[in-house]
C-alpha cells in the first residue's frame, strides 16, 4: 500500500501528487535498465528541474519552492521509493546548494542561486578525502591565493556525480590551523585544472556516478569563497546535518519499495494451498517490516517539523538517519527472503534494494558517526 | 487570441479498482482514487499550445462533484487560466443528453469562445458522444477524433483518425468543437510553480439553476438511459497454451487470425 501521508496544504497534497506522477511513470519503469547498464540518469534529474523540484527547501526569492522540509523530504522519499540513485542524487544536489543559500552574500546568491536551483544545472558536495573521511578536519587539498583566484591542489573522493554535476561545493585547506583552516568554494564544473577520475565500482546505486575530483593547479576566483575563511568546516556540517535528514527520507522510500514488493509477493505466492502472507512465520516479518518503515518515517519528520520551527535538530537528524538507514538494511534484506530463490534474483528488484541499502549506512556519516554525534548530546546535556 | 474552452472530467483512477455502486449502478467515485482524466490532459496540452503559439486564454469546464476542485487544479497547474465548474447534487447520474446541454450552457457563460476541445470519450462510464452532442447544442461544426489540431486565423483544421477509415482532414471556421484522441500529443506535467499559480487562478462555481436549467432536466431520474444491471468482470481463464513444434509462429498467427485479430 502506498505510504499515508498528512501534509500541511492543499499546495503539498498536490506536489506529492505530482511527484508520484513522475516517479511512477518516468522513474520507476527506467530504474532497473539504468542501474544495469550503469547509465547516469541525466534526464531524469532535468525532469525533475523543469518540474521545480531541484530547488524545494530553499527561498522563492532565489527560485526556489519555499516548501518546508516536512514536504521536501517526502517528495524525496516518494522519488527514492521509484529510484533511489536518483532520489539521493536529488537530496545530494539539495545539500550542495545549502552552502550557498545560507552562508554566501546577497550578491553570491542573486549571481549563483537561480541557476542552482533553476533546475537546469546538478550540484555536488565534495568534502572526503581518501585520508579524510568521518575525520573531515584532516582534509588536505589546499587552496593558495594569488591574486583574485585560489590555486587548487589536491583530491577529493567519494563525490557523488563526480564528472557530471555542474557545480562542486568544495572544502579546500586554505591554513594549515587544523578544523579552523577549511574554507567553502563553489567550484564550477569548467574550472580549469579540475577534472574527475575514473568512477568507482560499486555495489549498488550503479546509475549514480560516484569518482575522485582532481584538483591539479585550478584556479578558482576568490569571490566563490562562500562564508569567511576558516568557516568551511562549519558550514560542511550544517550542510550535513540538513543533508542527513535527506538520507533518511531516502532510506525509508527504499524501505517502502522493498516492504511493497515482498507485500505483493507475498499475496500471489501459495505454498501448501495458500498464500505465503497467511502463514505467521511469513506476516510476522512483513509487519515487522512495516514498523520499521512507519517509525523510520515518522522520525525523520519529527526531526524535519523541528528545523523546520527553527528548533536545533542535529541530535534527532542523526537519530533518523542511524534509525531510517538501519531499517532500511533490514528491510531490504528481509524483503529478499521474503521472495526466497526469486528474490536473490535479478529478475526482481529485491536484491538491488538490499545492495543499494548498504550504503545509506556509510555515506553523509557513517552510523557510527550519528551515535557520536547523538553522545556527544547526551553528554553536554 | 483565441479563448478556448477545454472539458474536463475527474474519473476513478485506471490503477485503482473500479466499481459502480450497488444502489443505482451509477459509477462509485468514492470507491477509488480520483484523477484528471487522462484525454482531458491532452486536451488541455492542446490548448495550451495553441496559446502559447500565438495569443489566447484557456479556461477549463467541469461538471461534477466537489471533489472534482482537484482535477481542476491540476488543469490550473498545468497553464490553463481559470475554471468553470459546475457542481450540483440534482446533477448525480445524468446521462449524455442532459449533460451535453449543462455543459452549453455553461459555455454560455464564457465571453466569444472561439474553440471548444475535448476528450474523444472518457475513461469512466463514457459514451464518447459528447462533443457532438455539444457542437449541435451550440451551433458549431464538430471535428472529432483529432489527432492533429492547427488553428490558422479564423479557420481550424483537423486530421482526423478513426479506427477503419483512414485519415480525414477537416477544415472549419471558428468557433469550432474538436475531440481529441490520445495521439494527440504528449501532456506536460504541472511545475511546482504551476501548482502555486493555479491556488490563486480564478474558479467559478455553478449550480444548475445559476445555468438557467431546471433540475427535472437532469440527473438519473431524468436520464433517457439507465444501467437495469451490473455483474463483474468474470476471472481471467488460463488462456490457450501453444506448443512450439518449430511452427510456434504460425500457430500464434492462425490463432490470431481465428480471434480476428490479425
Amino acid at each position: 500500500m502506498p505510504a499515508e501521508r498528512l501534509l500541511p496544504s492543499t499546495e503539498a497534497e498536490d506536489l506529492l501528487a505530482l511527484t508520484r506522477e513522475i516517479a511512477r511513470d518516468e522513474l520507476a519503469p527506467r530504474a532497473d535498465e539504468y542501474e544495469q547498464a550503469e547509465r547516469f540518469p541525466r534526464e531524469q534529474f532535468r525532469l525533475l528541474g523543469k518540474s521545480g523540484l531541484l530547488g524545494l527547501p530553499y527561498a522563492e526569492r532565489w527560485g526556489g519552492g519555499d516548501v518546508p522540509y516536512e514536504v521536501y523530504l517526502q517528495v524525496l522519499e516518494e522519488i527514492a521509493s521509484a529510484w533511489m540513485s536518483v532520489g539521493v542524487g536529488l537530496s545530494v544536489h539539495t545539500m550542495s546548494c545549502f552552502a550557498l543559500a545560507f552562508y554566501g552574500t546577497d550578491e553570491q546568491r542573486d549571481r549563483w542561486l537561480p541557476d542552482l536551483l533553476g533546475g537546469d544545472l546538478l550540484g555536488a558536495y565534495a568534502l572526503s578525502e581518501t585520508h579524510a573521511g568521518s575525520d573531515a578536519a584532516a582534509l588536505s587539498t589546499r587552496a593558495v591565493r594569488d591574486g583574485d583566484e585560489y590555486v587548487v591542489n589536491g583530491t577529493k573522493a567519494w563525490i557523488t556525480h563526480g564528472g557530471k554535476a555542474d557545480f562542486y561545493t568544495t572544502m579546500v585547506r586554505t591554513s594549515p590551523a587544523g578544523s579552523k583552516g577549511i574554507s567553502c568554494l563553489l567550484v564550477a564544473a569548467d574550472t580549469p585544472g579540475l577534472s574527475a577520475a575514473t568512477p568507482e565500482r560499486k555495489m549498488g546505486m550503479t546509475a549514480s556516478t560516484t569518482s575522485q575530483m582532481i584538483f591539479s593547479d585550478a584556479r578558482v576566483p576568490t569571490d566563490r569563497l562562500l562564508g569567511e575563511e576558516g568557516a568551511g568546516l562549519r558550514i560542511a556540517l550544517d550542510s550535513l546535518a540538513s543533508g542527513r535528514l535527506g538520507i533518511a527520507a531516502c532510506a525509508v522510500g527504499l524501505a517502502q519499495a522493498a516492504l511493497d514488493e515482498a507485500v505483493r509477493y507475498a499475496t500471489e505466492r501459495t505454498q501448501f494451498g495458500k498464500s505465503i502472507i497467511d502463514f505467521q512465520g511469513v506476516e510476522f516479518l512483513l509487519a515487522d517490516m512495516a514498523a520499521a518503515v512507519e517509525s523510520s518515517r515518522a522520525t525523520y519528520l519529527e526531526a524535519a517539523r523541528r528545523k523546520d520551527r527553527g528548533l536545533p535538530f542535529a541530535r534527532q537528524a542523526s537519530i533518523a538517519k542511524l534509525v531510517a538507514t538501519d531499517s532500511a538494511m533490514k528491510v531490504t534484506t528481509d524483503a529478499v527472503q521474503v521472495l526466497g530463490g526469486a528474490g536473490y534474483t535479478k529478475d526482481f528488484p529485491v536484491e538491488r534494494y538490499m545492495r543499494e541499502a548498504k550504503v545509506p549506512q556509510i555515506f553523509e556519516g557513517t552510523n557510527q558517526i550519528q551515535r557520536m554525534v547523538i553522545a556527544k548530546e547526551l553528554r553536554n546535556a | 487570441m483565441t479563448n478556448i474552452v477545454v472539458l474536463v472530467k475527474q474519473v476513478p483512477d485506471t490503477y485503482s479498482e473500479r466499481k459502480l455502486a450497488e444502489t443505482d449502478h451509477t459509477l462509485d467515485r468514492e470507491s477509488a482514487d480520483a484523477v484528471l482524466d487522462e484525454i482531458n490532459e491532452r486536451a488541455v496540452e492542446e490548448a495550451l499550445k495553441i496559446k502559447e503559439a500565438g495569443e489566447g486564454e484557456v479556461t477549463v469546464l467541469c461538471v461534477g462533484p466537489d471533489r472534482a476542485t482537484d482535477a481542476i487544479r491540476k488543469a490550473l497547474s498545468m497553464g490553463a487560466d481559470k475554471a468553470i465548474h459546475v457542481s450540483d447534487e440534482a446533477l448525480h447520474g445524468s446521462d449524455i443528453l442532459a449533460t451535453a446541454k449543462v455543459i452549453a450552457a455553461a459555455i454560455g457563460k464564457v465571453e466569444g469562445v472561439d474553440l471548444v476541445i475535448a476528450g474523444n470519450e472518457s475513461s469512466d462510464g463514457g459514451a464518447g458522444a459528447v462533443p457532438a452532442l455539444l457542437a449541435e447544442l451550440l451551433g458549431m461544426p464538430q471535428l472529432t477524433y483529432a489527432h492533429h489540431v492547427s488553428v490558422e486565423g479564423s479557420a481550424i483544421k483537423v486530421d482526423r483518425e478513426t479506427a477503419d477509415e483512414g485519415i480525414t482532414h477537416l477544415e472549419a471556421n471558428l468557433p469550432a468543437v474538436v475531440s481529441v484522441t490520445e495521439k494527440i500529443n504528449e501532456p506536460r506535467y504541472p511545475s511546482f510553480k504551476g501548482i502555486m499559480a493555479a491556488k490563486k487562478k480564478p474558479v467559478e462555481t455553478l449550480t444548475v439553476a445559476d445555468l438557467g436549467l431546471d433540475a427535472g432536466e437532469v440527473g438519473l431520474d431524468n436520464a433517457w438511459s439507465t444501467v437495469s444491471e451490473a455483474a463483474p468482470k468474470p476471472p481471467r481463464t488460463a488462456g490457450e497454451k501453444v506448443e512450439d513444434d518449430g511452427d510456434g509462429g504460425t500457430k500464434i498467427a492462425e490463432y490470431l487470425v481465428g480471434q480476428k485479430l490479425i
